[in-house]
């Protein structure tokens, strides 16, 4: 029974005069191979040239500001417990009176820290924040010497508050 | 006093040309590595190295250098003095040959006829052909001792594969002979004066086209190169004869390579491309300064040189490798009866045609 039509009988006739001196073939695969010198190279120089990343890329961690430069990151673990690797830790604080401009709401995280080394860069924590706090960028991640430096705490995640997008 | 009567200049020449040749082949061969790269590098759609200096010139420094800075392991139970002689006989070998090969012709500097051949014996080609065999002994003894077995099958390969090679070697050279008339490398680019004598070319590649052939696949196999790499990327899981080599011991076998690949591209443009011959020389030759003049039939044998040498790159980079038995299949069953086919072929076109 024949799956698809598609199939060709293997030709097992003997080689031809030309086929067994082996000098024909060697011509035209040289032919090939000089036509790809004058062919456009594939190379992307970086890092003079990026190459540019889909709208959906998922790099480092970033945790967001509001309009008004407060913390929008509450500590409440949705993102720890979505994360598949374990990655993220935090500790979360109260809000002291004279803090109203730093934090948006009345809890917020004291410490709050992803370890490189086992996030998995999936995405779940940005889907699962339910503040928008926590996103992902289009920023690679560095390299490092010491398993330690690899645990990105608070200050490392956090957008500056000169530079937050409005 | 008879003894002491040693011609100085004579000697300095001599020390002079071999120090420049030396100098030369390494330096080419340094840079034929870069050039390896690069070529691989725009047939494959991609740019070869650039980042070392303009267009990657000083990459083969910083691989010199890198092989310099390694450590150099020596195993253990390895035959030390042999693992040490290895690489140092393909070194040797490989640059012994480049002394029977005329650079130029004749140049006349301050009254003294100083000839740019380091050493004219009249028997070159035999002399090359023996430095060449030899040549199989410093892959045979680092198979041997690196005391691994993979090294050892694969300088098996390397050495079977060199010896049955040379014959097919030796045969076309036999009928290139016959033509010639002389086994010393400067009566026969003397021969081949100019392009065209009354009549027919005088570069031998037009007298013998198969002997051009049979030889070129010959120098393939001899220099261990694609598509006959076998020995040293067959066992390319583990590298083959190379494999417990470090540092420089590595950094001379892989140069030795380099170095056989420009002084056997040298060899095949001086048997069977003209040598230093060039189209209208005598023109040129009556119209320029005579130093100038050597110069230019220098740079024309460079220029056939690097023109071999990108041949053999292409070629690399085109075909596959051949498997064992076909390799030992097309060394003694095809190419050998061709050789003598065209031995034949030459002989009776002498005796009836020539006359």
């Amino acid at each position: 029974m024949k799956l698809t039509n598609r199939s060709v009988q293997v030709d097992r006739s003997p080689m031809t005069f030309g086929e067994k001196i082996y000098l024909p073939a060697i011509a035209k695969g040289m032919a090939i191979t000089i036509g790809h010198i004058f062919k456009k190279k594939a190379t992307v120089s970086y890092p003079e040239e990026k190459r540019p990343f889909s709208p959906v890329f998922r790099g480092l961690h970033i945790l967001n500001r509001d309009e008004q430069g407060r913390e929008r990151c509450t500590a409440c673990g949705l993102c720890a417990l979505a994360c598949p690797a374990e990655a993220i830790t935090m500790e979360a604080a109260e809000r002291k009176p004279g803090e109203e401009h730093l934090y948006r709401e009345e809890k917020y995280a004291a410490k709050y820290e992803i370890n490189m080394l086992r996030c998995i860069f999936c995405g779940y924590c940005e889907e699962a924040c339910p503040k928008d706090a926590i996103y992902l960028t289009e920023t690679l991640m560095p390299t490092n010497y010491t398993r330690e430096s690899f645990i990105y705490k608070k200050e490392d995640l956090l957008i500056p508050k000169k530079q937050e997008t409005k | 006093m008879q003894l002491l009567q040693i011609d100085i200049a004579f000697i300095i020449e001599k020390i002079v040309l071999i120090s420049v040749i030396l100098m030369g082949s390494l330096g080419v061969a340094m840079y034929a590595t870069w050039g390896e790269r690069k070529v691989a590098a725009v047939m494959q759609d991609r740019r070869g190295p650039n980042r070392a200096g303009p267009m990657g010139l000083l990459q083969p420094l910083a691989d010199g250098l890198k092989l310099f800075f390694k450590e150099e392991i020596i195993p253990d139970r390895s035959t030390r003095f042999l693992f040490i002689l290895g690489p140092c006989l393909a070194m040797l070998t490989a640059c012994m040959t480049s002394a029977v090969i005329p650079w130029g012709p004749d140049v006349t500097i301050a009254g003294r006829t100083v000839s740019l051949q380091v050493a004219d014996i009249n028997i070159g080609i035999l002399f090359i052909f023996g430095v060449v065999s030899l040549g199989v002994y410093g892959v045979m003894l680092g198979g041997w001792a690196s005391n691994n077995k993979f090294s050892l099958l694969s300088s098996i390969r390397a050495a079977s594969q060199a010896i049955s090679y040379e014959l097919a070697l030796g045969i076309s050279l036999i009928a290139l002979l016959m033509m010639t008339g002389s086994l010393s490398m400067r009566d026969i680019v003397g021969q081949q004066h100019g392009f065209w004598d009354n009549g027919y070319f005088t570069w031998n590649f037009f007298k013998q086209p198969l002997g051009f052939l049979i030889f070129l696949v010959c120098t393939f196999a001899e220099l261990n190169r694609a598509p006959f790499d076998l020995p040293e990327a067959e066992s390319e899981l583990n590298m083959g004869y190379h494999q417990e080599y470090s540092s420089m011991k590595l950094g001379f076998y892989l140069f030795a390579e380099y170095i056989n690949m420009f002084i056997s591209s040298a060899v095949m443009a001086t048997l069977f491309f003209g040598g230093y011959n060039f189209p209208f020389m005598d023109q040129v030759a009556a119209s320029v300064n005579p130093v100038l003049f050597t110069v230019i039939c220098v740079f024309v044998l460079l220029f056939k040189i690097v023109c071999f040498i990108l041949f053999f790159m292409f070629v690399r980079w085109t075909l596959p490798r051949f498997r064992y038995d076909q390799l030992m299949r097309l060394g003694w069953k095809s190419l050998i009866p061709l050789a003598m086919v065209n031995m034949v072929i030459t002989g009776i076109v002498i005796l009836w045609v020539i006359k």
